[in-house]
């Protein structure tokens, strides 16, 4: 069957099995291979995307259910060689080690601070339940959705820094 | 991790997906926000041969009034359903349920009438619905009917809905002001609840421990009777079959189901 | 200024947060081209005998292209249990399971198709006869040979280290007060996010390339030489990206080998990536350990006695699971002086998923164990736990002390460490709130846990000492490439060698390129594990960077027409100066532009390290419902001189919460059957941002002498302190109510079952208090 949606700004249109999973949509068909499986049971995240700007995992997701609809991936959320201001905060509290969960988690908390933008430690913890990690323990991670939310992360081209 | 092949067809209105069951009997499911039916596709649980996806059917969306009750179309997602504020007003009960629904991308998919459709004893809404009285509305070839919570969930993953009806919307007495209480304990914050109870109005219904939503009748009784709520939830896991798992046994289970009874009646919102 | 110790942002990150990392599966080469991809039939039983394999119906299904069984693949070479000359060695494994299947998850047969969503659907047709025979689970019935996982072994005992007619009878002879108690350290499923992958293509050179998620591209060489029977040459593996691993991804496993092997079969390249039901029921799992703890001592809390004896449950074949007890036995006595100590294990099969490595890979086992009987024994003399620790630390040492269990400790200061975590916990003011909610009889109630711990990074094997290798190179163009035999996964190697390399070069960080993972560019290296790669991998780094200002500085010295020792090299500058005439000078880069500049040295380290700390925890556990929430831990860890505090922050809360997690949460659970019942993420109760706090982390840094950065290894400290510290403290919060002990994980029900018994008076660890001698 025939999908049309838009992904990262573009519109596609594009020859798919009905069967075929949104989040194998973007990284087979789209090339975008940011979002990855972690999982069987929608438990991990780690395909989250952003689907007309809520959070949601592209796993269980068909392309099919997506049709008309605008698709945003962690390489559609940086503009220009800046980093969007959660993957900024996500950076200087090193909130990623081995990087598989973080594009699902980086979209996950995007999505928690439209619509909460300015939550409490709890409220970021509970607004990531949905997403597991098994490196950072999560402490950088809520620390970075914290300091993105009270803005603290200012967009920066992508280089290196040293903060004695 | 895949499902296996199927043929995918979207309903334009309530009446076209009920036209749709009729012709494709068994081998079609209703897909609404799939975070029931597609988990359990992808581990090849279930194999439908047709997928009818109602979420673009018209009139079976919006959350609306009709004298003492709110009408809920099926279609209604668990973050709308719990970010209403007509429905926190009438109803906040049934928007706390929605809200532990998962985590917060599930409850961007998933749906009221995929859920008590579902009909698993462990989930927030089947038990919701119960201890709020409210009712479902099902459509089929031969007409539209209204089914009681306490007549609608009939075993385990098992409704009234006859073959080829399609849920259409869900209706819940508006009780503004009322005092309600929910508790709902899980090992981890998105997982089902090993036990659930929630109590309004002299009502109590349980999750988990049955093959389907249970009313601790015989606590209800004992409150209505005068009993204090200690007393009443004493009596709570009274008529129930809880089954066994990793997490709980029966025993375990019986117990919890008394103390959450007690925290629903004792602390109210 | 030097860069050391400094919070660097990692130099990894912009490419990982935006375009995402290319892990095995992303992996897009010329080479792998048209791939065919790999699916696995796995046994759905524990043990059984396979009869007979139907391949017709999964032969016909849509883009099938070819099945393979254990006949198909008998060429291959069998399987040795780990460890030849310690471990049974008739407990051999076939590359596919083939007379008999030994757990479920066991391959058994490999479908290949041409796209991947036909493998799954073809996988379901391929028609098993397996006659089921009886499970061996329990570790009793196992070590009882009733039911025999392998005819010819004779026995289900992998391997046994010590007996018990070696243990001395009268050990604790003259204690005034001696506990005993058995428990379970119980299995755990590694679980990184990213699952096992591979990637294999054959040049027509013969040659094969293979990406692998991995902890070391150069074991998995060697196991490709050795199972695919080629030459060393002929091989080249490539660790791409790799979505964490935590013990669980060293080495070949059978399924990466049939991988290569059917790319070859079949002639072109072949891909697998394994599902996370594949991963949590055949990558290998961890701990899996019963203990039997006696302490003993006196009743003004001298710990005189201590014995500990381990069941090691190995699995259905001896990975390196079955050899883990020897390091939790080296390690059992901990960081307290105990005259008399001793321990003995048995390491045996069972039918299910074999035992690997976990992050602490037999130490977590050994401090659980020891924490345990600690506070049993507090308890047993009504002495604060923290008190009696500290009576029994060994006192602070900067020369190696040696334990006799023939640990070579290389330097610690334990009390101090304890005395720091107890200051930053406000360890009185928790003592005086928990006392009043116990006055109070309030219904959550407060426990605080204590665990001491001490741990041995950076061990060497039977191939040699501790050692690693380098190679930084200097460009004409002022960048700089490094070449490391270590293999991050999430730890930050690219950013922290180039902080080494940098301080001692003069380049800036963001001019270097780290690489590592690739056979062809990097042949020998130890991978990273065991907390090995900075006192080790990092320490060559530094040693290549100085051999390097070495060689640059004759040729500076050429350039300059100066004699060497009249050059000064300044890394402010990245150029030699005559001394006293700055002007006289060459930057390094420019002495690269005639010949390379590069330097290869290797880095061998006496021994291994010893970083140690103590973990406090807070629990609040709801005496009616038996729910225990992690409210605070608190932790020292002190292994040497900090590199970098963002990055060793970093690792110790990644410890921290996996050690958390099996406290509390997390348990691999087999039915009497075999069969795995937590094989899902909704089964398995993976930890998850709202089950933990934010930890509360002290600074110590005690160095060592072992390597010039006075570095130990940092990556497995915090799941070592933090099990025991949570669990003593879900214990603590309960112990006024008579509960002396709960399992792990503390679930709502164990708690709970602790409680009721406590009220019936029933559960007592056997505990024998004799009058003083």
């Amino acid at each position: 069957m025939q999908v049309e949606l838009t992904v990262n700004g573009v519109l596609r249109s594009d020859e798919v099995e009905p069967r075929l999973l949104l989040v194998h949509y973007l990284r087979e068909v789209c090339g975008l291979r940011a979002a990855n499986i972690g999982c069987d049971t929608t438990s991990c995240g780690a395909c989250t995307v952003l689907l007309d700007g809520e959070s949601v995992k592209s796993c269980t997701v068909l392309a099919a259910q997506a049709a008309g609809q605008d698709v945003v991936t962690a390489e559609g959320l940086a503009g220009d060689g800046e980093l969007h201001p959660v993957q900024q905060a996500f950076r200087n509290e090193h909130g990623l080690q081995c990087g598989f969960c973080t594009p699902g988690m980086v979209m996950a908390a995007v999505g928690l601070l439209r619509e909460n933008p300015n939550p409490t430690e709890d409220e970021v913890r509970e607004g990531l339940e949905g997403n597991l990690c098994r490196c950072t323990g999560y402490h950088n991670i809520i620390r970075a959705v914290l300091a993105a939310a009270n803005g603290a992360a200012e967009p920066a081209t992508a280089q290196a820094e040293v903060t004695a | 991790m895949i499902p296996a092949q199927f043929e995918y067809v979207a309903a334009g209105s309530a009446a076209h997906a009920i036209d749709l069951l009729g012709q494709h009997g068994d081998d079609a499911k209703v897909l609404a926000g799939g975070h029931s039916l597609l988990p359990m596709m992808k581990l090849r649980l279930a194999a439908p041969a047709v997928l009818i996806d109602i979420t673009r059917a018209s009139g079976l969306a919006g959350i609306s009034l009709d004298g003492d009750e709110i009408v809920v179309g099926a279609t209604t997602r668990h973050a709308d359903l719990a970010s209403s504020d007509l429905v926190r007003t009438e109803a906040p009960l049934l928007a706390h349920a929605a809200s532990l629904v998962g985590d917060p991308q599930i409850r961007h998919r998933g749906t009221i009438g995929g859920s008590l459709a579902h009909a698993d004893p462990a989930a927030d809404l089947p038990m919701a619905l119960l201890v709020l009285g409210g009712s479902v509305e099902v459509s089929g070839p031969s007409g539209t009917r209204r089914v009681p919570a306490d007549a609608f969930f009939t075993g385990f993953f098992e409704t009234a809905l006859a073959d080829g009806e399609l849920l259409t919307a869900v209706r819940v007495p508006r009780q503004p002001g009322v005092p309600w209480g929910y508790q709902k304990f899980v090992r981890r914050a998105n997982d089902w609840a090993i036990v659930g109870a929630s109590a309004i109005n002299g009502r109590i219904a349980l999750a988990n421990m049955g093959s389907t939503p249970l009313r601790a009748s015989a606590a209800e009784q004992a409150l209505a009777g005068g009993a204090s709520p200690a007393e009443a939830a004493e009596l709570a896991a009274e008529g129930t079959s809880p089954g066994e798992d990793i997490h709980a046994d029966r025993e375990f289970r019986g117990h919890l189901a008394r103390v959450l009874t007690k925290r629903a009646l004792e602390h109210l919102s | 200024m030097s860069i050391l110790g400094t919070r660097v942002l990692r130099t990894e990150d912009p490419r990982f947060l935006t375009t995402g990392g290319v892990y095995t599966e992303d992996v897009t080469d010329e080479q792998l081209a048209g791939a065919c991809h790999v699916f696995f039939v796995r046994s759905p039983v524990a043990h059984a005998r396979i009869s007979g394999i139907d391949k017709t119906a999964a032969l016909g299904a849509p883009g099938v292209l070819a099945v393979y069984t254990a006949d198909d693949v008998i060429e291959l070479p069998l399987i040795d249990p780990l460890a030849a000359g310690l471990t049974n060695a008739k407990m051999t494994r076939t590359m596919l399971a083939s007379d008999k299947a030994r757990f479920v998850g066991e391959p058994v047969a490999v479908v290949v198709t041409e796209d991947p969503y036909q493998g799954e659907d073809a996988i379901e047709l391929v028609d098993v006869d397996y006659e089921v025979l009886p499970a061996v689970v329990d570790l009793d019935d196992a070590l009882g040979d009733g039911e025999l996982l392998f005819e010819d072994a004779g026995t289900n005992v992998v391997a046994t280290f010590g007996d018990s007619a070696s243990l001395k009878q009268d050990l604790f002879d003259g204690c005034e007060a001696v506990v005993t108690h058995t428990f379970m350290n119980q299995r755990l499923a590694p679980a990184p996010m990213e699952s096992r992958a591979a990637a294999a293509a054959w040049g027509e050179d013969g040659r094969l390339t293979c990406w692998v998620p991995n902890q070391g591209a150069q074991g998995v060489r060697d196991d490709m030489v050795k199972y695919l029977k080629l030459d060393e040459g002929q091989v080249r593996v490539i660790t791409p990206d790799v979505g964490g691993a935590f013990g669980a991804k060293f080495g070949a496993d059978p399924e990466h080998v049939l991988v290569a092997w059917v790319a070859k079969q079949l002639g072109r390249p072949a891909r697998w990536t394994e599902t996370r039901f594949e991963n949590l029921v055949a990558m290998t799992h961890g701990r899996a350990q019963r203990h039997t703890i006696t302490i003993g001592g006196s009743k003004d809390g001298d710990v005189r006695a201590y014995r500990l004896e381990v069941i090691q449950d190995s699995g259905a074949y001896a990975r390196i699971g079955a050899i883990l007890p020897t390091l939790t036995i080296l390690m059992a006595s901990g960081p307290y002086d105990i005259p008399n100590a001793e321990a003995i294990a048995t390491a045996v099969a069972t039918s299910t998923t074999p035992i690997g490595a976990y992050r602490g890979a037999g130490r977590p086992e050994a401090t659980a164990a020891l924490e345990r009987a600690f506070d049993l024994f507090a308890a047993e003399i009504g002495m604060d736990p923290a008190e009696v620790r500290r009576r029994n630390l060994l006192k602070k040492f900067t020369e190696p002390h040696q334990t006799s269990f023939g640990a070579l400790y290389d330097s610690g200061d334990y009390e101090a460490a304890l005395d720091k975590a107890l200051e930053a916990a406000g360890y009185a003011e928790l003592r005086a709130e928990q006392a009043r909610r116990r006055a109070n009889g309030d219904v959550t109630q407060l426990g605080i846990g204590v665990a001491c711990y001490v741990e041995i990074t950076g061990g060497g094997d039977e191939s040699g000492p501790p050692s690693e290798n380098a190679t930084v190179e200097v460009h004409p163009d002022g960048t700089a490439t490094i070449l490391t035999g270590t293999s991050p996964h999430g730890q930050g190697h690219s950013t922290a060698w180039a902080m080494i390399a940098s301080e001692e070069l003069g380049i800036p960080i963001e001019n270097f390129t780290v690489k590592w993972g690739d056979t062809d560019l990097i042949p020998e290296g130890g991978g990273t594990g065991g907390s090995r790669s900075l006192q080790q991998g990092g320490a060559a780094v530094q040693q290549a960077s100085k051999e390097l200002i070495d060689v640059a500085r004759e040729r500076a010295a050429a350039a300059l027409e100066a004699n060497a020792s009249d050059l000064r090299f300044d890394p402010s500058r990245s150029a030699f100066a005559v001394a006293g005439d700055p002007e006289a000078s060459v930057p390094l880069a420019d002495l690269a532009k005639d010949e390379r500049l590069f330097v290869h040295s290797i880095f061998a380290a006496p021994g291994a390290t010893f970083p140690f700390g103590t973990h406090i925890a807070v629990a609040d556990v709801d005496t009616e419902t038996g729910k225990a929430v992690l409210s605070r831990v608190i932790t020292v860890d002190d292994a040497g001189i900090v590199l970098n505090p963002l990055l060793a922050e970093g690792q110790r809360h990644g410890g921290i919460a996996q050690g958390a997690a099996q406290a509390l949460l997390e348990e691999v659970v087999y039915d009497a059957e075999g069969n795995p019942l937590t094989a899902s993420f909704a089964d398995y109760p993976f930890v998850s941002a709202t089950e933990l706090p934010s930890f509360e982390l002290a600074s110590m840094e005690t160095p060592t002498t072992y390597n010039p950065l006075g570095a130990k290894g940092i990556g497995e400290a915090g799941s070592i302190g933090a099990t025991p510290a949570v669990q003593n403290a879900i214990v603590d919060a309960v112990a006024h109510l008579g509960v002396r002990h709960v399992e792990m994980p503390a679930t709502a029900m164990r708690i709970w079952r602790a409680l009721q018994a406590a009220k019936s008076a029933h559960s007592e660890p056997e505990s024998t208090t004799t009058g003083s001698a």
